[in-house]
């Protein structure tokens, strides 16, 4: 019924806070000739609340979802969301067990045969198109910004279940954006949590971690932070205030999701790439990224006084 | 630290239950303590994640079910990464707010009722409603939006929807949720 390769998952957050994720997501999908096509119907998967609730209940939200991409005739669901993409991978890893599979389904109107599997995005991005060709695409470098990519906790923990990229030390962002011409640091706290979802019940807890976070990318001279997840971008940009007021200090530090500066290099209309959604003002770090012919010792005379 | 009457409040039961509910040999561990070293959340534990297991094996159910930590806890995934000796820590952490959930040790705990409130989003509209979510969150635990200095940053964007998206599975979504609750809880 549909020539996509892909089943899409956006999951809740697609839809409001991390709307830029998504249209960014889809664009660099459609450059890159990755077909995709959305899950009809998609219910959310539940993210953390279900899985403290029980994991039956949790396994559900997920396999109704997963049960839908069977419908499709596809066999691989992406998602650019490392919480939804572990519901997902746990729901599909603990439905081998026929016994917790039966549970399951008799929760569902209609059952899950387990002929899915779940990647995230990036992943699909890295080993299904292959850095070569994300390099290929490349038609306006980054050249002159310098990032510190920042993968949260889950997208590649804990490593029998994620399969993806080093669990201490992932890589997977830090090739795709040198490939398109960024400059990379060693960030140490890749895999850190951020804070998660205690925004609402427990911004100090947000504030300190997060805090930590963009110290110490400032720290490595990033112009900016690059995230995969919804979450992490929207503790580190939106609550950055909070953040500083913890730390004592005032961050100035634009956080972009992957796919937007992905998107970018790959000469995406703007518009699709919502740079306007940032919190954090990105216009300086955008205004580095010099043309292909620039050169990177260009960026220290204008980034100047960031300590 | 309270002192423990270890003998007089042992219980085997729990034991046997965490084991059985999280599929992990809970005497397995040695308290080498790099689950609680690699824990984000420390900071904040009243209990440290390597004395909680200590506690499980103890058998200390009220302790354990009782503490604040279990609602701290992130499923950041670092010490099921991290332990050397293969156990799913984090799922023990699921498992025993499980129980702490299904004995009523846990009803104010704000971080619970952000989730509860959270879940009930999901079941009505089939996917999470973010201004909703956080609307009733505020009416439900009394606390007045300490975020009003994230209102004039985030509501410009546009991103926090201000209606629902509700799906059309949303009936089945319901039963998913009333036939979770007519089997009562985990089998
Ligand atoms: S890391 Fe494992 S063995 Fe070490 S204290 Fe934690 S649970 Fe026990
Ligand atoms: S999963 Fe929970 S207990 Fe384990 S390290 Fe993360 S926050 Fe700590």
């Amino acid at each position: 019924m549909t020539e996509a390769t892909y089943a899409y998952y956006p999951g809740c957050s697609g839809l409001g806070t991390s709307i830029e994720y998504d249209s960014s997501s889809r664009a660099v999908c459609r450059a890159l000739f990755m077909k995709i096509s959305d899950v009809p119907d998609w219910s959310c998967c539940g993210s953390t609340p279900a899985h403290t609730v029980d994991h039956v209940l949790s396994a559900a939200l997920s396999a109704r979802n997963l049960a839908l991409v069977e419908s499709m005739g596809l066999d691989t669901v992406v998602t650019p969301c490392p919480s939804c993409l572990t519901n997902l991978r746990t729901a599909c890893h603990r439905m081998e067990d026929a016994a917790f599979s039966a549970e399951v389904n008799a929760l569902l109107d209609t059952p899950f045969k387990g002929t899915v599997q779940a990647k995230s995005l990036l992943q699909a991005l890295i080993e299904d198109v292959g850095l070569e060709m994300i390099a290929a695409s490349t038609v306006k470098p980054l050249t002159g910004l310098k990032v510190a990519p920042y993968y949260g906790c889950i997208m590649n923990r804990p490593p029998e279940l994620m399969r993806f990229d080093d669990h201490e030390n992932p890589v997977a962002m830090d090739r795709i954006l040198e490939a398109m011409g960024a400059e990379v640091v060693p960030f140490p706290l890749k895999v850190e949590c951020c804070g998660a979802s205690f925004g609402v019940p427990r911004k100090d807890v947000v504030a300190k971690l997060s805090g930590r976070l963009l110290e110490t990318a400032r720290e490595l001279g990033a112009d900016a932070m690059v995230t995969a997840c919804p979450l992490c971008q929207m503790n580190l940009d939106l609550r950055q205030e909070q953040a500083s007021r913890a730390v004592g200090t005032h961050f100035e530090m634009p956080v972009f999701y992957f796919t937007q500066l992905m998107g970018l290099a790959m000469g995406v209309a703007e518009a699709e790439l919502g740079f306007d959604k940032i919190c954090v003002s990105p216009a300086r770090a955008l205004s580095l990224i010099g043309s292909p012919a620039s050169k990177p010792e260009g960026r220290k005379a204008t980034s100047g006084g960031q300590a | 630290m309270d002192g423990v009457n270890l003998n007089a409040s042992y219980d085997a039961g729990f034991v046997e239950q965490v084991q059985q509910e999280s599929g992990q040999n809970m005497s397995l561990c040695y308290q080498c303590g790099n689950c609680t070293a690699g824990c984000p959340y420390t900071f904040v534990y009243d209990i440290p994640v390597s004395q909680i297991m200590r506690l499980v094996q103890a058998g200390q159910k009220r302790r354990v079910l009782e503490c604040a930590s279990l609602w701290l806890c992130a499923t950041c995934e670092s010490c099921t990464t991290r332990c050397p000796n293969e156990i799913d820590v984090a799922r023990v952490m699921d498992v025993l707010r499980h129980m702490s959930r299904r004995q009523g040790f846990a009803a104010r705990r704000p971080v619970k009722v952000f989730w509860d409130t959270f879940l009930e989003s999901v079941r009505r509209h089939g996917r999470v409603f973010e201004a909703g979510l956080l609307a009733s969150y505020v009416t439900k635990t009394g606390r007045v939006w300490t975020d009003m200095d994230l209102a004039p940053r985030i509501l410009p964007k546009g991103k926090l929807k201000l209606k629902p998206h509700p799906i059309q599975g949303r009936e089945e979504m319901e039963k998913i949720f009333k036939r979770f609750e007519a089997r009562g809880g985990r089998s």
